[in-house]
Formats: structure tokens, C-alpha cells, sequence
């Protein structure tokens, strides 16, 4: 490995974060066909996404998720503007900044069940 | 490292020995440059497509809400069974491009390259087909089997 800066941290995590989608992508896939066993299999196999272990898992995913799609629109801006590449290491600092405010924001809402807070008025814990 | 571009440093193009991965000009083949593209256009859907997935189905929505009888109504509309459809298809060949890639930069000998690519591309396209099927045939109170049994029969 070479020793790069901020561009080699950013290709590691665009890397690491692209797998890690991935691979939820396949485990989701496969949940989301338990849809055809009926009712009973589908509504059970979702309260497993209920539990608190799988809401940081969650929580993990929209984070990798967050920073693949800021950090990719870094490279389309390095690619594409003639003069991104020289801002390439602010525009690093900005997707960093970015993943980390709004996965926050969005850990707000998937974590507060646990704590028995509900932010999405009727809709908490009330699988049908 | 082809996904990414523009080196952080000049001296990033002598590490990798792929002339680190700027978009493919002259010399290299059309299906790299289609890829180089097929990259940032998926890419630019994805943000859109997954973002406003996650978005519905984790902060607007809670996930212990997202349950059969809300799957049933939201596909009562053929607009998210579409919309999935194409979450599906692009972020599927998005990731197995990505894998491609990373295939082509750890496996050195090019047929054990093209043999795990090639596994890869079977076990994406099982993957898609699974979903695929069940994005088309989900039918609320009818499982897959009931509904393939219907569909066999006329």
C-alpha cells in the first residue's frame, strides 16, 4: 500500500464501503423472498430488523451507504470539472463531514426504539 | 484501483501501474470506457434510487412498519415495483463491476481472473433473478407457490 493521504483514505473507504452495500444488497435480497412464504414468515423474519443489534447494523449500512454516494460524487467532480482535482482534498474533508452529520441524523431515528422512543408517530413496533 | 481517478498525489500513478485509473482514452478498449461510464451513470442513478429507498423505508417509515400488509399497499402501485426493479438491476451490475475491479487488481493470472469473475457474475445473476421474481410476482394473500401454481395452470 502505498502512502498516499487523504486520496488513498478515501479509495480505501469508497472500496470498503462498496463491498460492505454489497454484500447487505445480497442479504437483503433474500429476505425480501421471504415475502412470497406468506404473511406469518415475512412479518416474523422483519422483526428481526427490529432488534437492537440489527438497527446498528442498520445504522452501519446507511453510514457506508452515505459516504459511497458523497464520496462518489467527489470522484464524478474530480472526473467531470476541470478544476475539481484541485480541490479533491476539501472536497474529502466535505464528504467526511457530511457522512458523519447525517448519519447521525438518521441514527436518531433508527436507534431511538430502542430506547422506546417512537419518531415516527404510529408507526413504531407495531408490525401487523 | 480503477474506481478511483485523478491521483491525490502525481506520484499516485507510478504505484498502481495502471496509470492510475483516469478515464480511459486512447488505447484502451471500449468496454473499459463503457464501464468507466456505466460507473458514474449507475452511480448517479444509485444516489437517487437507494437514498430515497433508505429514506422511506428507515427514517419516514420505521422498519418494524415496513411489514407485509405496507408492502402490500405500496405494490398496489406498479410505480415501486418499477422503481425497485431498477433499484435492483443497477446497484446489482454497480457492485459487480466493482467486484470486477477488484478482482483485477488483487488476482494476477488471468485465468483464475476470469474464472472468479465469472462465478461472480453467476451468483449476482441468481441473485437478480431472485429479486426480479419477486418484485413481478408478489401478489398479497398468494405466495410464490400459489401464484406460480395459478400462472401454470391457464
Amino acid at each position: 500500500m502505498y502512502r498516499g493521504q487523504s486520496g488513498q483514505w478515501s479509495w480505501l473507504f469508497h472500496r470498503v464501503t462498496g463491498l460492505g452495500v454489497l454484500i447487505f444488497l445480497l442479504i437483503h435480497i433474500v429476505d425480501i423472498t421471504l415475502i412470497g412464504f406468506g404473511p406469518t414468515v415475512y412479518n416474523d423474519a422483519l422483526q428481526v430488523f427490529d432488534t437492537a443489534p440489527f438497527r446498528i447494523f442498520t445504522l452501519a449500512l446507511i453510514g457506508a451507504l452515505l459516504y459511497h454516494a458523497f464520496n462518489g460524487i467527489r470522484i464524478i467532480l474530480v472526473d467531470f470539472w476541470p478544476s475539481g482535482y484541485k480541490y479533491q482534498r476539501q472536497m474529502f474533508y466535505t464528504v467526511m463531514g457530511l457522512t458523519i452529520l447525517c448519519t447521525l441524523a438518521t441514527a436518531f431515528f433508527i436507534l431511538a426504539p430502542i430506547f422506546g422512543k417512537c419518531p415516527q408517530p404510529g408507526y413504531c413496533s407495531a408490525v401487523m | 484501483m480503477a474506481t478511483q481517478t485523478t491521483p491525490a498525489t502525481p506520484t499516485a500513478a507510478k504505484v498502481n501501474g495502471y496509470g492510475a485509473t483516469s478515464r480511459p482514452g486512447t488505447g484502451s478498449t471500449s468496454w473499459e470506457t463503457f464501464s468507466w461510464y456505466f460507473f458514474r451513470i449507475s452511480g448517479v442513478g444509485l444516489i437517487f434510487l437507494a437514498l430515497i429507498h433508505v429514506f422511506l423505508m428507515h427514517i419516514a417509515n420505521d422498519v418494524s412498519a415496513t411489514s407485509y400488509s405496507f408492502i402490500a399497499a405500496r405494490y398496489a402501485n406498479p410505480f415501486w415495483r418499477v422503481y425497485d426493479l431498477l433499484l435492483l438491476t443497477l446497484a446489482l451490475l454497480h457492485g459487480l463491476n466493482g467486484l470486477r475491479i477488484v478482482c483485477d487488481d488483487y488476482i494476477k493470472s488471468h485465468g483464475a481472473r476470469l474464472a472468479v469473475i465469472s462465478v461472480l457474475f453467476l451468483i449476482a445473476l441468481s441473485f437478480w433473478l431472485m429479486g426480479t421474481m419477486t418484485i413481478i410476482t408478489f401478489q398479497p394473500g398468494h405466495t410464490l407457490a400459489q401464484t406460480l401454481l395459478g400462472l401454470l395452470h391457464h
